[in-house]
């Protein structure tokens, strides 16, 4: 495989009074997708939010391309070139799609001066962007909000990706859609870390895969491997679901 | 439904879009409007009614240029800051140190001197509670992020030792603020007498709205403030930092604050270190009414607490004590996060 991009070493997590990450290793593959799986509560959301500054590691180290950033601050962690697309999606609903674009792409003073170029390789895969372009975001439905946040990371070239349960409560259609940018991403030099707990949305996406249970790393391996191994799915994946709820 | 618009350009696309934009919520808008008719008929005289209308008018914007940073300084950082009274104060009195030597242009019959000198105390007064605003954040508010119950704690001793210092630099009595001379009077409007302060006040009010609201909605700075007071978590986590923002919100709001006092200082024409106390109870109601965080619900707060209160004060003076809170109660049962409310995380 290829060099690492992000490399967690024993990463340790406290929110509050409560351990997440009990000792987490991670190395992120540069380019490629990486699939996170996990039941729910592994510990999968704290290590994103670890990763990008929004919680910190009591323990361990986070390197990204050969910087030591575990205890930098988000901003930094950011401009350095990781996205973060979070759960609840985290878009602006008072500001219209162009602005919550606009304030993405950071390098561009004005709204009128984005990418166009861009911005139509985005509405080419995302097409409802356009259609509302000057709507407030908050209007737009639970799929066409997963889209804005998805371009919103993508909107200036970063080098690694984090996007955390994209198909939630999403209808078919758009899961589909999702994963068709998901591919057009992959030929980019963009490198992907996609949390999910939908095997089957990720099967096909997928180069490599690591699975956390209980705040530690259980399986890591690439995704050819595990979709081919039934036994493995069942020992790992089927181990998860009877705890999922 | 996808591509319904192959291939329009963005700036086409956004064009089209503003036709199918979804209405904005104007029922507080209407409030305003439909308040003033129900007093009209209640106030039984139109000259009078004009009169009560622009006095409540021009209050109500003093308060919204006194609440309008603090409702962005708790949006922004959910900062509860009871001393933002201070600013008040110690605008209006650094006011003093420019017209009371000044007399000469104060008191001149000449519009143009007397903007002059009005210019340079707003100037003054903006500087100096802009730069105790940066400090007060920095010595203040910093060790305090997150904890409210210290907030409050600390902010209302910071208030308290800011008013006991204006006793020890400008005296325990009151002092005079003098309005400049061209400001004094009434203009006869048909029947009804209105001061022309008064406009004055409704003019610079207005200007300070249009300009924040094109700060907030024209520009990269404003369009990140708005997105804080949403989400300060994704601001950060898209490169910017959140705390830089915070800091130039509480200088502008601090000077804000200062620009008020001012304003109401010469409204008053007298002052006491407690006028921004007085004040913070009336600033606060106002920015729960409009929703935190937002500031054109600040803006419609503030201008319909100071109607209220001048109808009521005209109507049924014992109502007009309590007329302020019984407005807030009504406008919370009707929207319980104030007219406006800004999702928050």
């Amino acid at each position: 495989m290829s060099e690492a991009l992000l490399t967690l070493k024993g990463v340790h997590t406290h929110i509050g009074q409560y351990h997440i990450l009990q000792g987490i290793d991670l190395v992120v593959p540069k380019n490629g997708l990486m699939v996170l799986l996990g039941r729910n509560g592994a510990g999968k959301t704290t290590t994103l939010r670890t990763i990008m500054g929004l919680w910190h590691a009591s323990q361990g180290t986070v390197n990204f391309a050969g910087r030591d950033i575990t205890h930098s601050a988000t901003p930094d962690i950011s401009c350095a070139g990781i996205a973060y697309v979070p759960e609840n999606m985290g878009i602006f609903a008072d500001l219209t799609v162009r602005e919550n674009l606009f304030l993405a792409a950071r390098n561009v003073k004005k709204a009128g001066e984005m990418d166009t170029a861009r911005l139509e390789w985005i509405f080419g895969f995302f097409p409802a962007l356009r259609k509302f372009w000057g709507q407030p975001a908050g209007t737009l439905s639970g799929g066409q909000k997963q889209m804005l946040a998805i371009a919103r990371a993508i909107v200036e070239p970063r080098k690694l990706l984090l996007v955390d349960e994209p198909t939630k409560g999403l209808a078919p259609a758009i899961v589909r859609s999702l994963i068709d940018a998901f591919l057009e991403l992959k030929t980019t030099e963009t490198t992907i870390l996609l949390v999910e707990q939908n095997f089957n949305f990720v099967k096909s996406l997928g180069d490599s895969v690591a699975v956390i249970d209980d705040g530690r790393m259980v399986h890591t391996g690439t995704m050819a491997e595990l979709s081919g191994d039934m036994d493995l799915q069942q020992k790992l994946l089927g181990l998860a679901l009877e705890h999922q709820y | 439904m996808p591509n319904a618009m192959p291939n329009t350009t963005p700036a086409a696309a956004d064009a089209s879009a503003l036709l199918r934009r979804v209405p904005i919520d104007y029922l507080p808008l209407l409030i305003l409007p439909l308040l003033a008719l129900l007093a009209l008929p209640l106030v039984g005289s139109f000259p009078t009614w004009v009169t009560l209308t622009i006095a409540g008018l021009a209050m109500g914007m003093m308060i919204f240029i006194m609440a309008s940073g603090l409702t962005l300084i708790f949006g922004l950082m959910d900062v509860l800051n009871f001393g933002h009274g201070a600013f008040v104060s110690i605008g209006a009195f650094t006011a003093t140190l420019v017209l009371l030597p000044m007399k000469d242009w104060v008191q001149a019959d000449s519009l143009l001197l007397n903007l002059l000198a009005l210019g340079l105390a707003v100037l003054l007064a903006m500087t100096v509670t802009g730069l105790l605003g940066w400090a007060f954040e920095r010595i203040i508010i910093r060790p305090v992020y997150g904890l409210h119950l210290k907030q409050i704690l600390i902010t209302m001793g910071g208030m308290i030792v800011a008013e006991q210092m204006i006793h020890v630099i400008w005296g325990v009595e009151q002092i005079p603020l003098p309005m400049p001379e061209t400001f004094r009077g009434v203009l006869i409007v048909g029947d009804a007498a209105v001061e022309k302060y008064r406009l004055i006040a409704v003019g610079i009010g207005l200007a300070v709205f249009a300009i924040m609201f094109l700060v907030l909605n024209r520009t990269k700075i404003g369009l990140l403030i708005r997105a804080g007071v949403e989400n300060g978590e994704m601001v950060e986590a898209l490169g910017y930092r959140i705390r830089r923002l915070f800091v130039g919100v509480f200088i502008a709001g601090s000077a804000l604050a200062g620009l008020g006092g001012v304003l109401w200082g010469l409204y008053k024409e007298t002052l006491t270190a407690a006028i921004g106390s007085e004040t913070t109870v009336l600033v606060f109601i106002v920015i729960i009414i409009g929703g935190l965080g937002s500031v054109g619900g600040c803006f419609i707060g503030a201008l319909l607490v100071a109607l209220v209160t001048n109808y009521a004060g005209f109507l049924a003076p014992k109502v007009a004590l309590v007329s302020n809170i019984l407005l807030m109660v009504a406008i919370l049962l009707w929207r319980p996060q104030g007219l406006y409310s800004v999702a928050k995380r």
